[in-house]
C-alpha cells in the first residue's frame, strides 16, 4: 500500500486544526507504516479500505481474465479444469468479500461522519481493527492457491457436499479466512450503526439524513442479521469436515439441501448488502447534477427498508430446481417479483429527479446514469429468472452469470466509481482529470456490455456456467465476452492512473466542489482536513435533500 | 483518543447501548442459524418435503383396498462412493392398489475383501406421497453387516395409504447405500431383519 496515495497532508493539517485548544490530546501521529497500522482516523481508515478494495479488485480481475482467456475459444488451451474451477471460485469470493464490500465500507468510513456532522466514527479503535482483519483474511484466502490440492474450487457459493466431502484439504483455511472477513464486516457494521444512531449533528433527525447514510444504516442492519448465519454455515462445514458431524451429509442423517437453504438465507440479503449503498450514492449524485432536490426522499427510504425486509423472504429462488414443493415455488416466485416494486419506485424517483432538471454530465453523473440504465437491465433479467417455470431452463446457465454481473459490475461497481469521482475533490482537493475520466467511462461501458451482454444469449442457448470448455455453437458469444473482458480490465488501469494523478495535483476544488451539491460534507474545506466537525455543525432541517 | 470514561456524554452512553444491542442481535442470529438445523428437520418431517421418511416401522393399517385405482411403485437403488456393496431389487416396478400391502425383496452383496457395515437410506418422490407410504418392515430401519463376499436378501413390506393424493400415479422409492464407520453398530440388525421375514 503506497503511502503516496492518501489524499491529504495529515501531519500539517492535524496541527493546524488542533490549534483550537485540542493540541494536548493529539500527539503527533507516528510516521511511516506504523501510522497506517495504528490510525484511528475515519478518513485514513476509509482510504485504507478503498486502497485495499482496489487491490483486491485487480487480483479478482486477473482471475476473471484467466477464466475469460480460457473461454476465448472452445477446447482446453491455457489452464486445466481444476485450476479453472479455482479461478472462478476465487474470482467470486475476492470480488464479493474483498472488493465490493470493503469499497462500500471505505466510502462509509469517509463519508458517513462527514455527512452527519460527526467528528469520527463512534468506535475508532474498533474501526482500525476491522480494517486490519481484512488483509489477514485475504492473504490467508489467496495462500490456499499455493497449498497442496489447490484453493477452493467449489464455486463462490461453496455448496456442500462439494465443499465438504469432495473439497480440497485447504478448505479449512478457506473457512478460517471467511470467518475473519465476516468478523471484519460485523465490526464495521456495529461501528456504522453506532455512529449513525448516536453522533448525528444536533437537529438532524433520521429523516433528514442523506440517503447514502440511510442506505448504509439499513445495510449495516442486514449485515448484523446475516453475517452470523454465514458464520454458522461455515462453522457447520468445519464440523462436518474435521469433527465427523453430519449437518450436510445424508449418510449421517444430514441434508445437503439444508446447506443451500442456510447459505441463501445469508446469500440473498448479501446481494442487497452489495447494492443498497450503491442506491445511496446514486441518490446523492443525480440530484446534484440535476440541480434539483431528490424526488420522493421519504419513498426512497421506505423502498430501501422494504427491499431489506423482503430480502429475507426470497432466498429459495436460488434453488427452484432442488425439488421444492409447488407451494414453495409459488411463494418464492411471488415474493421475488414483489421486490421489483420498491426497486421500481427507486428507478422512478431517479428519473423524476432528472425530469426538467438542468442536467450536466460530469464523470460522477455519467457513471450514475449508466448505473440506472444497466442496473435496470440486470433487474429485468432478474425478473425473468424469478419466473419459476422459466428458471428451470435458465438455472446454472450463463444467463444467470449475465444477470448478476449486470447488477454487480455496471450496478454496484459503477456506483462505487461514481462515488469515487464524486468525492475525489473532497478527498484530494483536486478534480479528477476530465478527459481521462470520460475515456475511462466510455471504455468501461463498452467493455462491460461487450463482456456481459452476449452472456444473455449464450445462456439462453443453454451454455452452462462454471465450465472450462463448451460446445462449438457458443464460440462467437464467448469470443465477444473475452474481448470485452480484456477491454474492461485494461481500462481500469486508466482509473488507477487517474486517481494517482488526482492525488498528486490537478484543478483545485473549492469546498463545495459541485454546483448542486447540498450535503454537509461540502461545508468542510477540500481537501477535508484530518479532523472535521470537532464542534458539531449547525444543521438546518429545512436543507433540501 | 476519546476520554470516554471521564466525560460520560449522552453520545457515549448511546454508543454503548447500541453496541450492547447489536451484540445481542448478533448472538441471537448465530444461535438462530444453528436452530434452523433442527427446525428444518421438524419442518420436513411435518410436511414430508425433502423425501426423508420415518426410519421406524409403522403398523399395517387395515383399510379397504381401493380396487378402482392402480399406482405404480418404482424402486431405485444406488451405491455409494467408498463402499464395495451392491444393492439390487428383485422387482424394479410394481403396480398396487392403495390400501393393499406388498412385499419386495432387496439383495445386498458385499463384493469387497473385508466385512463392513452399511445403511440404506430411503427417499420418496414425489414428496407429497411421502406421508402416505407406510413401511411395515424395512431393512432401512437398521444398519446391515456383511462379511466379505456375503449376499443377503431382505424384505420390504409396505402399504400405500388410501388417502394418497389423487394426482399421484407413480411413487418412486430410492435407496442409497452409505457406509457406516462405527465398529459398534448395533448387532441386532440381523435379528430384526429375521423378524421381518416372518412378518
Amino acid at each position: 500500500m503506497a503511502p503516496k496515495l492518501p489524499p491529504h497532508h495529515p501531519v500539517e493539517q492535524s496541527t493546524s486544526t488542533a490549534a483550537g485548544g485540542q493540541a494536548a490530546e493529539h500527539p503527533a501521529p507516528p510516521r511511516g507504516l506504523m501510522r497506517w497500522l495504528l490510525t484511528t482516523n475515519h478518513k485514513e481508515i476509509g482510504s485504507l479500505y478503498l486502497i485495499f478494495s482496489l487491490t483486491m479488485f485487480f487480483i479478482g480481475g486477473i482471475f476473471a481474465l484467466v477464466v475469460r482467456a480460457e473461454l476465448f475459444q472452445p477446447g482446453l488451451q491455457l489452464v486445466n479444469p481444476e485450476f479453472f474451477n479455482q479461478m472462478t471460485t476465487m474470482h467470486g469470493l475476492i470480488m464479493v468479500f474483498g472488493a465490493i464490500m470493503p469499497a462500500f465500507v471505505g466510502l462509509a468510513n469517509w463519508m458517513v461522519p462527514l455527512q452527519i456532522g460527526a467528528p469520527d466514527m463512534a468506535l475508532p479503535r474498533l474501526n482500525n481493527f476491522s480494517f486490519w482483519l481484512l488483509p489477514v483474511a485475504f492473504t490467508l484466502l489467496l495462500s490456499t492457491l499455493l497449498m497442496p490440492g489447490g484453493g477452493p474450487d467449489f464455486g463462490w457459493t461453496f455448496y456442500a457436499p462439494l465443499s465438504t466431502t469432495y473439497a480440497p484439504p485447504s478448505t479449512t483455511f478457506f473457512i478460517l479466512s471467511m470467518h475473519i472477513a465476516g468478523i471484519s464486516s460485523i465490526l464495521g457494521a456495529i461501528n456504522i450503526i453506532a455512529t449513525i444512531l448516536n453522533l448525528r449533528a444536533p437537529g438532524m433527525r433520521l429523516m433528514d439524513m442523506p440517503l447514502f447514510v440511510w442506505t448504509w444504516l439499513i445495510t449495516a442492519f442486514l449485515l448484523i442479521a446475516v453475517m452470523p448465519v454465514l458464520a454458522g454455515v461455515i462453522t457447520m462445514m468445519l464440523l462436518d469436515i474435521n469433527f465427523g458431524t453430519s449437518f450436510f451429509n445424508a449418510a449421517g442423517g444430514g441434508d445437503p439441501v439444508l446447506f443451500q437453504h442456510l447459505f441463501w438465507f445469508f446469500g440473498h440479503p448479501e446481494v442487497y448488502i452489495m447494492i443498497l449503498p450503491a442506491f445511496g450514492i446514486v441518490s446523492a449524485i443525480i440530484p446534484t447534477f440535476s440541480r434539483k432536490p431528490l424526488f420522493g426522499y421519504a419513498s426512497m427510504v421506505y423502498a430501501t427498508a422494504s427491499i431489506a425486509v423482503l430480502s429475507f423472504l426470497v432466498w429459495a429462488h436460488h434453488m427452484f430446481t432442488v425439488g421444492l414443493p409447488l407451494v414453495a415455488e409459488l411463494f418464492f416466485m411471488y415474493t421475488t417479483m414483489l421486490i421489483a416494486v420498491p426497486t421500481g419506485v427507486k428507478v422512478f424517483n431517479w428519473i423524476s429527479t432528472m425530469f426538467r432538471g438542468s442536467i450536466s454530465f460530469e464523470p460522477p453523473m455519467l457513471f450514475s446514469l449508466a448505473f440506472v440504465v444497466q442496473f435496470t437491465i440486470g433487474g429485468f433479467s432478474g425478473l425473468m429468472l424469478a419466473i419459476s417455470p422459466a428458471d428451470f431452463q435458465y438455472h446454472d446457465t450463463y444467463f444467470v452469470v449475465a444477470h448478476f454481473h449486470y447488477v454487480l459490475v455496471p450496478g454496484a461497481l459503477f456506483a462505487i466509481l461514481a462515488g469515487v469521482y464524486y468525492w475525489l475533490p473532497k478527498w484530494t482537493g483536486h478534480y479528477p482529470h476530465l478527459k481521462l475520466s470520460q475515456w475511462h467511462f466510455w471504455l468501461s461501458v463498452i467493455g462491460v456490455n461487450l463482456t456481459f451482454f452476449p452472456m444473455h444469449f449464450s445462456g439462453l442457448a443453454g451454455m452452462p456456467r462454471r465450465i472450462p470448455d463448451y460446445a462449438l455453437q457458443f464460440a462467437d458469444f464467448n469470443l465477444a465476452s473475452s474481448l470485452g473482458a480484456f477491454l474492461f480490465g485494461a481500462s481500469q488501469l486508466l482509473f488507477v492512473w487517474l486517481v494517482v494523478k488526482c492525488v498528486r495535483g490537478g484543478e483545485k476544488a473549492p469546498a463545495r466542489a459541485w454546483e448542486g451539491a447540498e450535503d454537509l460534507e461540502w461545508s468542510v474545506p477540500s481537501p477535508a482536513p484530518l479532523h472535521t466537525f470537532e464542534h458539531p455543525p449547525t444543521f438546518r432541517p429545512d436543507t433540501p435533500h | 483518543m476519546r476520554e470516554s470514561r471521564t466525560t460520560d456524554s449522552p453520545a457515549d452512553r448511546g454508543v454503548r447501548r447500541t453496541v450492547r444491542r447489536t451484540l445481542v442481535a448478533l448472538a441471537g442470529m448465530f444461535a438462530f442459524a444453528f436452530a434452523l438445523v433442527p427446525l428444518y428437520d421438524v419442518f420436513c418431517q411435518v410436511t414430508g418435503l425433502n423425501g426423508k421418511v420415518d426410519t421406524s416401522g409403522q403398523a399395517l393399517v387395515h383399510e379397504e383396498v381401493d380396487e378402482s385405482r392402480m399406482v405404480t411403485v418404482q424402486f431405485v437403488t444406488r451405491g455409494s462412493a467408498g463402499l464395495p456393496w451392491n444393492l439390487e431389487v428383485e422387482t424394479r416396478q410394481m403396480r398396487v392398489h392403495p390400501g393393499q400391502s406388498a412385499e419386495v425383496y432387496f439383495a445386498f452383496h458385499n463384493s469387497g475383501a473385508t466385512g463392513s457395515w452399511a445403511r440404506a437410506v430411503p427417499s420418496v418422490s414425489p414428496s407429497n406421497a411421502n406421508r402416505h407410504l407406510r413401511k411395515v418392515t424395512c431393512f432401512c430401519f437398521d444398519e446391515q453387516h456383511l462379511e466379505a463376499g456375503e449376499r443377503l436378501e431382505l424384505p420390504l413390506v409396505f402399504q400405500l395409504g388410501r388417502d394418497l393424493p389423487p394426482e399421484v400415479n407413480t411413487v418412486t422409492l430410492v435407496y442409497t447405500l452409505y457406509p457406516v464407520t462405527r465398529d459398534e453398530a448395533p448387532l441386532q440388525s440381523r435379528a430384526t431383519a429375521g423378524k421381518g421375514d416372518e412378518a
